[in-house]
């Protein structure tokens, strides 16, 4: 299953935000999207995931358009963690868990074998099975997004789309959620394209990097042959060192000081 | 394998899960519903014992009885259900919509649309049944296309539909009160009749349009599926999941407008089910959200036991049902604001 963005114009309102994007997706691949604040990621990633439609060009899916797809078909292939979402009132984990299987059900035939079995499996892979009796909203922050993703991969899809997946989560659950995405597109074949603000997490875990800046892809590539003192110097005005990551090897971005600490 | 879903859910393959304690409720709605409805159909000026009354909806019984039960009496306790079911399901959709529990019809001004539509056909037009409702339907779709077009900004949230809902209600409310000054007395005594909300007077004429209507945009519901629960997450989680959200939820206004219309055109403006319903619901089921079969179900069951006070608090004076309605709705008010009070 393939997703590419084909010369697209992407904006809200009279704003353009990008213009003429294109991009191409490795399949079963872990691709992480990364840039300053504003430079157009989020963006593009509703339009990866049809929630925003392109004024020009097209989202292709598996080399058709995204939007000529019925909605529920490409909910079937497409997975999608947005930034935000509203947990109804009252409601359980499983029972938040079990909407993920909505694009796979029918109207008279409801509930089966294998939603059971997706929704069991997606709450093992995250960690929420032993909460799945509890209400949402008195989970923490970190506990609820864990569900969220549940939802998501119970929704089975070959690809899964995570936008800032890691904000309002402590650096454990940071790391937990990141090794989840990377052991589902190993052992699954997953395409896993995240959002991310750290760069060394991207650099650590991701195949596939795709620096964006003021709308534009700038560069993409493997973590060490993008992530260099240079771009980032250039994408984020920040001057820094890249040395390499003690644990994984991957690249590591030390900002530069001005401050002398006086100890 | 089983999922803890943290209640007793029953298993009914292929079909689906149905969780416990809503399905109970559920039934014990309709079962209330249904008995008060036989109470309402063996009380009245000729008391008929509820033996009699179930003999003589089977058509079997005295020629008498058949008259007073299914002639005089059926029809307005069938209208109760209906058009309670109407207004449970349409408060239900417009509070799923809007994600608070104040986005009812009744607080968004269909009603007062529908009065002012009321009011404008009695003064220009007359008082009969079929013209007044007519004007009401009118009334309560010009309302909701106006409030859809000052709320409609990239799509419609919630809160906006609400606040733009209650100024136009406000703003329509002032426009009636100005008509029933300035228009001759007997046109505004009419139409101030219609506004209380009355089952009174009704019969077999209005079942047959009414059932049809709450019928047809029952089956319309079904087709969306649970899409409405999902629309409660927010645009973007529906839209992942699979749901057209500016068209879906369209259709919900277009079926909660179409729904509150059907019910005020027959019946007037009857307040605070369509607010009270889903939450009362809700309650009871425990369920996330607010839920269409509970809502619709509490809908009936508070309507039909709100007429039966209507007829029977007074008797032999006829309240309109609408003053009951307002007067549980104050209960219901009352016992939200303890319930808050504990709770903080």
């Amino acid at each position: 299953m393939s997703l590419s963005a084909s010369d697209i114009t992407v904006g809200y309102d009279g704003r353009i935000i990008s213009e003429g994007l294109g991009l191409d997706l490795p399949e079963g691949r872990f691709t992480a999207i990364i840039g300053p604040n504003a430079c157009g990621k989020s963006t593009l990633l509703r339009a990866l995931s049809r929630l925003l439609k392109p004024r020009a060009g097209a989202v292709l899916l598996d080399g058709r358009d995204i939007h000529s797809w019925p909605a529920k078909a490409v909910a079937r292939r497409l997975g999608l963690l947005p930034q935000s979402s509203i947990a109804p009132d009252g409601i359980v984990v499983a029972d938040l868990v079990a909407r993920g299987r909505f694009p796979h059900q029918r109207l008279i035939r409801q509930w089966t074998a294998a939603d059971e079995e997706a929704v069991a499996a997606a709450m093992a892979a995250t960690g929420v099975t032993e909460l799945s009796g509890e209400l949402v909203d008195t989970l923490s922050g970190g506990q609820r997004q864990r569900v969220w993703v549940a939802m998501v991969l119970a929704q089975r899809t070959p690809i899964v789309l995570l936008d800032e997946p890691t904000t309002f989560l402590d650096i454990a659950h940071q790391i937990e959620l990141l090794e989840l995405c990377v052991r589902l597109n190993r052992e699954q074949g997953t395409t896993m394209v995240a959002v991310l603000h750290d760069l060394n997490q991207a650099a650590r875990y991701a195949d596939h990097v795709v620096v964006m800046k003021a709308g534009r892809i700038v560069a993409e590539g493997e973590p060490r042959q993008v992530v260099t003192a240079e771009l980032i110097g250039d994408v984020f005005g920040l001057p820094c060192r890249i040395i390499d990551d003690p644990e994984t090897g991957t690249p590591l971005v030390i900002p530069r000081s001005s401050i002398v600490r006086l100890t | 394998m089983t999922i803890d879903f943290g209640r007793r859910v029953v298993v009914a393959k292929p079909v689906g899960r149905l969780p416990v304690r809503p399905a109970v409720v559920c039934l014990a709605l309709a079962a209330a519903a249904l008995a008060v409805g036989v109470l309402a159909l063996s009380a009245g000026e000729v008391a008929v014992p509820p033996g009699d009354v179930l003999r003589a909806l089977a058509g079997e019984g005295s020629q008498a009885y058949r008259l007073v039960v299914v002639e005089w009496r059926l029809p307005r306790v069938l209208l109760a259900l209906l058009i309670g079911l109407a207004l449970g399901l349409a408060g239900a959709i417009f509070q799923a919509l809007t994600r608070n529990p104040l986005g009812s019809p009744d607080v968004i001004g269909l009603d007062k649309g529908a009065y002012t539509g009321v009011l404008i056909v009695t003064v220009f037009a007359g008082n009969g049944y079929h013209l007044v409702a007519a004007g009401a339907l009118a009334g309560a779709l010009a309302t909701a296309v106006a409030v859809y077009l000052f709320a409609f900004r990239r799509g419609v949230q919630g809160f906006r539909l609400i606040i733009v809902g209650i100024a136009v209600s406000a703003m329509l409310a002032s426009a009636n009160q100005w008509f029933i000054v300035k228009v001759d007395l007997q046109a505004a005594f009419a139409a101030a009749i219609w506004g209380q909300g009355t089952l009174n007077g009704l019969g077999w004429r209005q079942v047959g349009p009414v059932a049809l209507a709450v019928g047809l945009l029952c089956v319309a519901l079904t087709g969306y599926g649970q899409r409405l629960a999902l629309l409660e997450m927010g645009e973007d989680a529906a839209a992942a999941l699979g749901v057209r959200v500016e068209s879906t939820r369209l259709g919900y206004l277009v079926i909660g407008v179409a729904l509150t219309a059907v019910a005020t055109a027959a019946a007037g403006p009857v307040s605070f089910v369509a607010l009270a319903a889903p939450q009362l619901a809700r309650r009871l089921t425990r369920t996330a959200g607010v839920a269409l079969v509970p809502s619709a179900l509490m809908g009936a069951f508070l309507l039909i036991v709100s007429d039966w006070l209507a007829q029977r608090a007074f008797a032999p004076t006829q309240l309109p049902v609408g003053v009951v309605t307002v007067a549980v709705g104050g209960v219901y008010f009352v016992w939200l604001l303890i319930r808050q009070g504990r709770a903080s």
